[in-house]
């Protein structure tokens, strides 16, 4: 039977319109990156690449460290740094401070990693109204989806499918012209965010020397979200802490440029603690919680540990043949293409979906626009051992097994090598009927086979 | 007499096309290289290694590295298999420090057969004659582990009666990845069929690679296609005249 992985591939596969609408905006949102850091444009790109790589793998091996200095200058400003270990301790801290302040409302700016927690769904089985207030974000949250895309979350989403959400969700009428689509939830967006007792936002980036949560966006919700309600409360993953500000002149000229072909993004906001006297708006009070969710598992592998490099700006997955194919929802957790590859195996162990780290034809395209230089395709090769290790004694894997045994003993006896080709040869390729090659010849017809291999044809030369 | 040089022609061009191995054998010959072939080589292992199987890879990395132990020049007609050699076995042998140290003078010795032709042999006009319209397809492997663009672009210009159009997107997958082909059937073959259509838009007659693996696949969809493009590897194209 096909895992269910195969099963939404072949799903989204068989889907013209779908096909069309990812393979169009990764287009876009690709070509755009391409120009972004060409040659003209950004001459010295290797070199901060090389650089951004440096300053992750710095802070990533001296973790301990800056996180200790980030939780100092965020309490030196009158901040609370809260270290919480999984989703359950997330929530349990927003509802217990949403009950003791009286709060019901949350706004809500684009995270990833409340995504990896279900922070959403967590608060409103508890009776709190988390609104998202980046609009695909609040389509997606409209539509119940999780999002497609690390950036554009509701990239497989046509202005057709926006206007049906709408219509069903919130009693409009049908609407297709986009502009007023927005109009239409920012209006509705601009009443939650003046009603809001708590506003909660992700971070793209933790300075350990200063206290500051960094945040990029193009909209202008996340800073609405981080001003206005009274409570600040940042969620964010404990690898995104960097040692200094100045850092940020490396990161900020890659993150835009990677993710969407933007110079810089329309804001980064830099939040430093809750509002000082004389201050005409923030909020009174400032958390950030610092998710491990599984992060600190990554560590003890010197290489692997590179996935915690990551700063989520999609190009990966732009550029990926594979995700540009199977799109964002085949993927079994929220982070997807070759990131969200690596990743998931990492977080949720290699048996959650064991054929992931091999939906992959390893061609490297994900390696080479990685800004902070993950080598992505390395460590899928090395979760594709890793899950070998890992697997279960099934009939096909049992069978798999043998294969490569039998494979590995042909090709360590150079006489029996020569044997079994000429064999294959003489019997004919077409007539074996087994699954790999039924498989083949669904897509594409075999190669005619040669009267004689090569070497025997060296011997006669 | 010439300096000489090994030939790994790879499992699958030794099994499937071995014409391209005689083509790289000419080839060198003509430029007064000495060309042996080892017999005792079959496969680089790349196929148990991307598929998770190290320890099998590893006896058959052993078995190329006791094959190619006295050869001054490795030429492949693969820019995957030479990546699986020069990057690879570095991954499978990392706690091994005395066969670390044998494939450290490997790698040094592998070559990819359109770099070796334009670094270490240093030629670019090889004497061929090719009257056709060709398109180049970039092997991800020779492309991104390698670094290799330039070299089968300048041994192609080189070629008289030879016009080269460039395919675009020139540097997508053309979805074989090994077993990924059959494991992934449907997506690689997908893949494939973006690759056909940016080849059939060229216009060209033949698609030329440095990979065997890559023309396999290109070939198979393009038959499946009913279009009557051919696919060859760049020795075919060097060694013709």
């Amino acid at each position: 039977m096909p895992s269910e992985f195969h099963q939404k591939a072949h799903e989204t596969l068989a889907n013209a319109n779908l096909q069309l609408a990812i393979f169009t905006a990764t287009g876009r949102l690709k070509d755009k990156r391409v120009e972004a850091v060409g040659p003209g444009e950004l001459p010295d790109y290797q070199e901060l690449r090389t650089q951004a790589n440096a300053i992750k793998q710095h802070a990533i091996d001296n973790l301990d460290h800056y996180l200790e200095l980030f939780e100092r200058n965020v309490a030196a400003r009158g901040g609370h740094v809260v270290y919480c270990k999984d989703g359950t301790e997330v929530s349990d801290f927003i509802l217990a401070l949403a009950r003791e302040r009286g709060a019901h409302l949350i706004v809500k700016s684009k995270s990833m990693t409340t995504e990896e927690v279900d922070l959403n769904e967590r608060l409103e089985h508890h009776g709190l109204e988390s609104v998202e207030t980046d609009l695909g974000e609040y389509i997606l949250q409209l539509a119940h989806q999780r999002p497609y895309h690390i950036v554009a979350p509701a990239l497989h989403m046509t202005r057709y499918d926006v206007a049906e959400v709408f219509t069903r969700r919130l009693n409009v009428p049908n609407e297709i012209v986009i502009e007023k689509q927005t109009a239409l939830a920012r209006s509705i967006l601009r009443q939650k965010f003046l009603a809001a007792e708590i506003g909660i936002s992700g971070a793209n980036f933790l300075v350990a020397d200063s206290g500051a949560v960094v945040i990029v966006e193009n909209e202008g919700n996340a800073r609405l979200t981080t001003s206005a309600p009274k409570i600040h409360i940042t969620i964010a993953g404990i690898e995104k802490v960097i040692p200094r500000a100045q850092d940020l002149a490396t990161f900020l000229k890659l993150l835009a440029r990677s993710a969407t072909g933007q110079l810089l993004s329309v804001y980064t906001s830099f939040l430093s603690g809750p509002r000082r006297p004389g201050e005409i708006d923030g909020p009174d009070e400032f958390y950030v919680l610092l998710l491990d969710n599984g992060r600190t598992r990554l560590l003890p592998d010197k290489n692997k540990r590179q996935s915690l490099f990551c700063i989520r700006c999609g190009a990966c997955l732009n550029t990926c043949p594979v995700y540009r194919r199977i799109g964002g929802h085949t993927f079994p957790w929220v982070y997807s293409g070759p990131i969200g590859a690596i990743l998931t195996p990492q977080f949720m162990g290699v048996q959650q979906e064991p054929d992931l780290p091999f939906a992959s034809s390893l061609c490297g395209a994900c390696g080479e626009v990685c800004p902070v230089k993950i080598d992505i395709p390395k460590i899928l090769l090395e979760l594709r051992s890793d899950v070998k290790k890992a697997e279960t004694r099934d009939k096909q894997n049992r069978l798999e097994k043998l294969s490569f045994r039998v494979f590995a003993w042909l090709m360590t006896h150079p006489r029996l090598y020569e044997m079994a080709g000429k064999m294959l040869r003489s019997v004919g390729v077409p007539s074996i009927q087994a699954g790999p090659l039924r498989a083949w010849t669904s897509q594409r017809d075999l190669p005619p086979l040669p009267g004689r291999s090569f070497r025997e044809m060296w011997r006669r030369r | 007499m010439g300096q000489r040089v090994s030939l790994f022609v790879t499992c699958i061009v030794d099994q499937l096309f071995p014409t391209v191995g005689l083509a790289m054998a000419d080839v060198l010959e003509r430029l007064g290289f000495e060309v042996d072939f080892p017999e005792s080589q079959t496969c680089c292992g790349q196929p148990a290694f991307n598929s998770g199987y190290r320890a099998e890879a590893r006896m058959v990395a052993r078995h190329f590295l006791d094959t190619f132990e006295s050869s001054p020049f490795i030429v492949i007609p693969s820019g995957s298999c030479t990546a699986m050699i020069a990057h690879h076995f570095a991954d499978l042998f990392h706690k091994d420090p005395e066969t670390l140290a044998r494939v450290h003078s490997l790698e040094k010795r592998v070559f990819e057969f359109s770099t070796f032709l334009t670094q270490v042999a240093g030629v670019e006009d090889v004497g061929a004659r090719f009257d056709d319209i060709v398109t180049f397809h970039d092997g991800c492997h020779a492309l991104r582990e390698l670094g290799v663009k330039d070299a089968p672009r300048r041994l192609l210009a080189r070629v008289r009666g030879l016009e080269l159009r460039e395919l675009s997107p020139a540097e997508e997958c053309c979805g074989f990845g090994g077993t990924f082909a059959v494991k992934f059937s449907e997506l690689s073959g997908a893949m494939v069929r973006t690759k056909v259509e940016a080849i059939l838009r060229t216009g060209a007659r033949t698609v030329v690679s440095l990979d065997p693996s890559c023309l396999m696949q290109i070939q198979g969809a393009l038959s499946r296609a009913g279009s009557n493009v051919r696919t060859m590897h760049l020795a075919e194209v060097l060694a013709s005249r």
